[in-house]
């Protein structure tokens, strides 16, 4: 009979460090998204080919790669990273990509009037966003944001490939250790499973704390 | 370290033998995503309560758990219950299982955006229910699902990275082998991010091409 309490011990410390790139690659994702997103909508032609050139870079590679990329090929390149640093800055950017879509999209949704209310009250530009346009155009996004977080968390799965002590890792760690592979696999597809039904219950609970008192407001 | 061309000469075979491999489980991997998605969206209408729920926890078990676990779950588990998979086989089944539950909700949309009348008409008109699906709502709900489909094949195509991870010779690892045996990194990676970045664009205006063609769904 294996000692299972150990490796169950193991299992978790995966789990923070997954939990842990989760957060800071949803950090930097969210940064990226609204520059990368906003720079799409930018009156200055540099801006929109800059932004253009990264989400169309990162959405038309695959994570794996750029993480590979990240981590052997930027160190050549004079650019040391931890595979911690590696996996955040993969995961964040790759994924900031996407949701810069979702900000522009959103943006985009916000209707005429809103930009025409704006000028009307003499609203500068970047005023009318921040106090018009994103506080309506974010609760449009946190749906799909919502999304893309779980997408992040199962990319997280990625870097035990570049040797980060993640819930993967450990689990073949476990495998290695114990010669069973059912019991570690299940283990931790179960807490995936776990971690993704988190975020979106998070997510929902958010959408509905910042959607109070706008009912029949909102079409 | 610089760039070295004929290093990349030496290596280009290699890659290619990689990237047959990749887009023949790209290809095996979309059928099977085709198929399964099909499956699941009909056991999903089924009027078998018991089934339909069954299956649609099961689907957001499988979209909720990352690709790379279901991966090594397939390839490390199965044979402890006597069911041995060459690598590429199982790949493709991580693949096709994996995005077939994606697929699953477009088939799921592209059903329910077939307008009731069209239902109520085959009704009236006496047609069986193998007849009304077969001649009435497939071929309406075909065309309109073709982009989002084409979508997530794209996606897959860049997924195909991680069955390297289960020891497939496709792109990505004989990339890893050849960087592996001369200790240079540079061009190989650079190489197979290249690739995905070009096939990538490609298919973006193919997809585009697609969605005149057919016309776009809601996501």
């Amino acid at each position: 009979m294996t000692q299972w309490s150990g490796y169950f011990g193991l299992i978790l410390q995966g789990a923070l460090v997954t939990i842990e790139l989760t957060l800071m690659g949803s950090v930097l994702a969210l940064i990226m998204a609204f520059l990368a997103g906003l720079g799409r909508l930018s009156r200055f032609f540099a801006l929109r080919a800059l932004a253009t050139a990264y989400i169309e870079f990162f959405r038309g590679t695959s994570i794996f790669v750029q993480l590979f990329f990240a981590y052997f090929v930027l160190p050549l390149l004079g650019l040391e990273l931890t595979p911690l640093q590696a996996g955040v800055l993969a995961l964040g950017l790759n994924v900031g990509a996407y949701a810069a879509e979702v900000v522009r999209g959103a943006v985009q949704s916000i209707g005429r009037e809103q930009h025409e209310a704006c000028i009307a009250l003499n609203l500068g530009r970047w005023q009318g966003m921040r106090h018009v346009i994103l506080p309506q155009a974010f609760l449009v996004m946190l749906p799909t944001f919502g999304n893309n977080a779980i997408e992040l968390l199962k990319a997280t799965s990625v870097v035990s490939l570049i040797s980060l002590a993640d819930l993967t890792f450990q689990a073949q760690v476990v495998r290695a250790q114990t010669g069973n592979t059912m019991v570690p696999f299940t283990t931790i597809l179960v807490i995936y499973f776990i971690l993704a039904l988190l975020i979106s219950w998070a997510v929902r609970s958010l959408e509905r704390h910042m959607a109070r008192g706008l009912d029949g407001v909102r079409v | 370290m610089d760039w070295d061309w004929d290093f990349v000469r030496q290596i280009l075979p290699t890659l290619i033998q990689g990237v047959k491999i990749t887009i023949l489980a790209t290809l095996l991997g979309s059928v099977l995503a085709a198929i399964v998605g099909l499956g699941i969206a009909l056991a999903r209408r089924s009027p078998n309560k018991a089934l339909s729920r069954t299956v649609g926890w099961v689907a957001e078990f499988i979209r909720g758990t990352p690709l790379l676990v279901q991966l090594y779950f397939i390839f490390y588990v199965l044979p402890d219950i006597g069911i041995l998979l060459p690598p590429l086989v199982a790949g493709v089944i991580g693949l096709g299982l994996h995005y077939g539950t994606y697929t699953a909700e477009v088939y799921r949309a592209g059903i329910d955006n077939v307008p009731r009348g069209q239902w109520e008409a085959a009704k009236a008109c006496n047609l069986s229910t193998r007849q009304t699906w077969s001649h009435i709502i497939i071929p309406q709900a075909i065309p309109p699902m073709i982009p989002a489909l084409a979508n997530y094949f794209i996606a897959m195509f860049k997924e195909t990275p991680l069955l390297s991870a289960i020891t497939v010779l496709e792109l990505m690892n004989q990339a890893k082998s050849v960087a592996n045996t001369y200790y240079r990194y540079l061009e190989p990676i650079t190489l197979v991010g290249a690739f995905f970045l070009a096939i990538s664009l490609i298919s973006v205006v193919l997809l585009r091409w697609l969605e005149r063609r057919y016309g776009k769904i809601e996501r």
